[in-house]
């Protein structure tokens, strides 16, 4: 039994071995070999349907069958871009407002936070904000949006608390302030986790010098620890932007009757009347949005702080 | 890490051989008892365990349900995959042409469902399931889109859909999130605008569309919001953001069981109605469980149990017996009597097509309607 067992494990091991030798003389073979399945699965899965999706833009669809006809055409970026008729330009823009809103919002609240978190607090203390900071990410973002609206009703929390305190009901229950609103609160962790990493690395020995080459505490801020921490800030804003660039679901719960996103017409399209090719044409816009900002992001050093 | 010696050899070959052993003979069970599985898809509650258990045990059919919120997300289950992925769907009336149209449901042969002579005439072969005299599906239950109001906040009581298109409740208004509530706005163009000539508001010219898109843009300030789905729609309601609407039965039954001061009518105009039917995939393989559920859900008995537990109306005249012994007074309240004019002035949903019948085919089909919606509310 013994000697079987040798026998056996020395001829796997012999052609394992072979195997191994083979490719360690030949390394791009061996890095080819290892790339292909997630370079397949990438561009396979991933790409190719994506570019298969984006394709079916330039088609249109036959509203009577709902079929996708075979012809090609720009109508449905025309109907996009019209200037007759700005609907589908103005929800973009909405859109674009509103996530570049929440970024700066997000950005101004981390900050402190984020500070607070790397530069000052006691190991404990960091550690329970960490805690506290990531705690929400446990629950679904539907309960969290949902919390919002029972907030911001008109019987809610909110009015209540103001009531109360003898001031008017605030009126922003679904309207697009709620929704800035909103959307604040579930992307803050994104953007404080980054911020706090960028933080951290800057080495307290380049405030020390600051500190001795004259610079009161703003100028410091302004001069060193910001710059530093502009690649944190930027990264955390990809975050931010790109997640409530594509959102539909805040629009629905908390938005009100002008409240519509890119993601709302897309939806809409893709159930309603199975429009697949304006929905596929729209969603370029926002990958256009993304990508230009993300080539600026670069360019701010974010993808460093990562 | 120890070598691969023969024993873990064995001991791999061994569990090799019990799992082919485990899959390929459920694979062949898989096969035969998927014949017996109907994929179902309902809207919240219409695949009740109280009378989907029976059914199963009656049928020896297994019933997979799967809830759908939208009837854009009906069509776009059923054609999901290529279609097939599911075998039936209960279609309201503005999914139902859709899904015919697009080749996704197969015709039904009524010969087959005794019960469906019970229903009434309306319901038979109403212009959302049957085209050119073939049933692509079977009726099931219908309900009215009624006016609701907070009888605290709304007075005096209103009469006429009127009152959502004026001023007085401005930013009170609450109306569905749905292309097809363009209907609505068109019944009540039809009624007091006879200059436009609207004889269905199923059916719109261009002109006709233009007039009553333009009475949407015009309300779309009074709307606080455009709610999605019945519980929305009754949050809405109680919380006090919004006072006036229009709504489904079923939600008035919920708001009026937690006391919120609440009251529904049909107003003068009429009234635009759903009317699901049941539908199956052209490419179900489960057609002989499909005409079992056909004619089990057609039965009066089984009608009257749905329309009770859902709030809505039976399309089989038979049920209102039914009904009275589950709840009574409940044929009286969902209306499951009446004599065939109150069921001839309800506008039942269906889908606007180009082709509507006036030999100019320039009617505005449902991509239109769908644009449309989606305009109104960004203006």
């Amino acid at each position: 039994m013994a000697v079987d067992v040798g026998r056996a494990g020395s001829s796997i091991r012999g052609a394992r071995g072979r195997v191994s030798g083979f490719l360690w003389r030949r390394p791009r073979l061996r890095a080819i070999g290892l790339l292909i399945p997630p370079l397949g699965w990438i561009g396979l899965v991933y790409l190719a349907a994506l570019v298969a999706l984006l394709l079916s833009g330039f088609h249109t669809v036959d509203s009577f069958t709902g079929k996708i006809q075979g012809n090609w055409t720009l109508d449905n970026f025309r109907q996009i871009f019209s200037l007759d008729d700005t609907t589908y330009l103005r929800i973009a823009w909405q859109t674009i407002w509103i996530a570049a809103a929440v970024t700066v919002t997000d950005a101004i609240l981390a900050f402190p936070i984020a500070f607070y978190m790397a530069r000052v607090a006691s190991s404990r203390v960091r550690a329970l904000l960490f805690v506290l900071v990531l705690l929400p990410l446990w629950s679904s973002y539907i309960v969290r949006v949902y919390a919002w609206r029972v907030i911001l009703k008109e019987d809610g929390i909110l009015n209540w608390t103001l009531g109360k305190l003898g001031l008017p009901p605030a009126d922003i229950g679904f309207t697009n302030t709620a929704m800035w609103l909103v959307f604040s609160y579930v992307w803050l962790p994104f953007m404080i986790l980054p911020v706090y990493a960028a933080l951290e690395r800057v080495p307290e020995s380049y405030i020390e010098a600051s500190r001795d080459l004259g610079a009161r505490g703003f100028r410091t801020f302004r001069t060193v620890i910001l710059p530093l921490a502009l690649p944190g800030l930027v990264a955390g804003s990809i975050f931010t932007f790109s997640l409530t660039l594509g959102d539909y679901l805040t629009p629905v719960l908390i938005g009100g009757p002008g409240s519509q996103f890119i993601g709302n017409v897309i939806f809409a399209n893709v159930g309603v009347a199975n429009n697949v090719p304006f929905a596929a044409a729209y969603a370029m816009v926002p990958i256009v949005v993304v990508g230009v900002y993300l080539i600026i992001a670069k360019r701010l050093g974010a993808f460093d702080a990562l | 890490m120890r070598r691969l010696g023969k024993r873990h050899a064995i001991v791999a070959a061994l569990a090799l051989g019990v799992v082919a052993a485990l899959v390929v003979p459920t694979a062949g069970i898989g096969a035969k008892k998927a014949g017996g599985t109907l994929k179902m898809i309902g809207w919240d509650g219409y695949l009740d365990t109280k009378w989907v258990n029976p059914f199963q045990k009656q049928s020896g059919c297994k019933v997979q349900a799967k809830i759908a919120t939208t009837s854009d997300e009906m069509v776009a289950l059923m054609r999901s995959g290529g279609g097939g992925q599911y075998d039936m769907v209960s279609a309201s009336g503005d999914a139902s042409l859709r899904l015919i149209y697009g080749g996704d449901v197969q015709p039904v042969d009524v010969s087959k469902i005794p019960e469906w002579k019970q229903f009434f005439k309306p319901f038979q072969s109403p212009p959302n399931n049957t085209v050119d005299g073939k049933h692509y599906g079977i009726s099931l239950q219908f309900g009215p889109n009624t006016l609701l109001w907070r009888t605290d906040k709304v007075k005096p009581a209103p009469t006429s859909w009127s009152v959502i298109y004026s001023n007085k409740y401005k930013g009170r208004v609450t109306i569905p999130d749905n292309a097809i509530q363009i209907a609505d706005a068109a019944l009540y163009l039809m009624k007091t605008q006879r200059a436009l000539g609207i004889k269905d508001p199923y059916e719109l010219n261009p002109k006709q569309f233009d007039a009553t898109v333009n009475l949407l843009k015009k309300q779309r300030p009074l709307i606080k919001k455009y709610w999605v789905g019945s519980p929305d729609n009754a949050e809405l309601i109680e919380s006090g953001d919004a006072w006036i609407g229009p709504t489904w039965p079923i939600t008035t039954g919920s708001l009026k069981a937690k006391k919120v001061p609440v009251k529904e009518i049909i107003p003068k105009e009429g009234a635009t109605s759903w009317l699901d039917t049941w539908m199956l995939s052209k490419k179900s393989k489960n057609v002989d469980c499909a005409y079992k559920w056909y004619r089990y859900i057609s039965s009066a008995k089984v009608q009257a149990l749905q329309g009770v537990t859902w709030g809505e109306t039976p399309v089989n005249k038979n049920a209102c017996r039914f009904m009275e012994k589950l709840s009574k007074g409940s044929c009286a309240i969902y209306h499951a009597a009446e004599p065939l004019s109150y069921y001839r002035s309800l506008y039942f949903w269906k889908t606007p097509v180009a082709d509507c019948g006036n030999g100019k085919k320039d009617c505005m089909d449902y991509s239109k309607w769908a644009d449309a919606w989606i305009k109104i509310k960004a203006s």
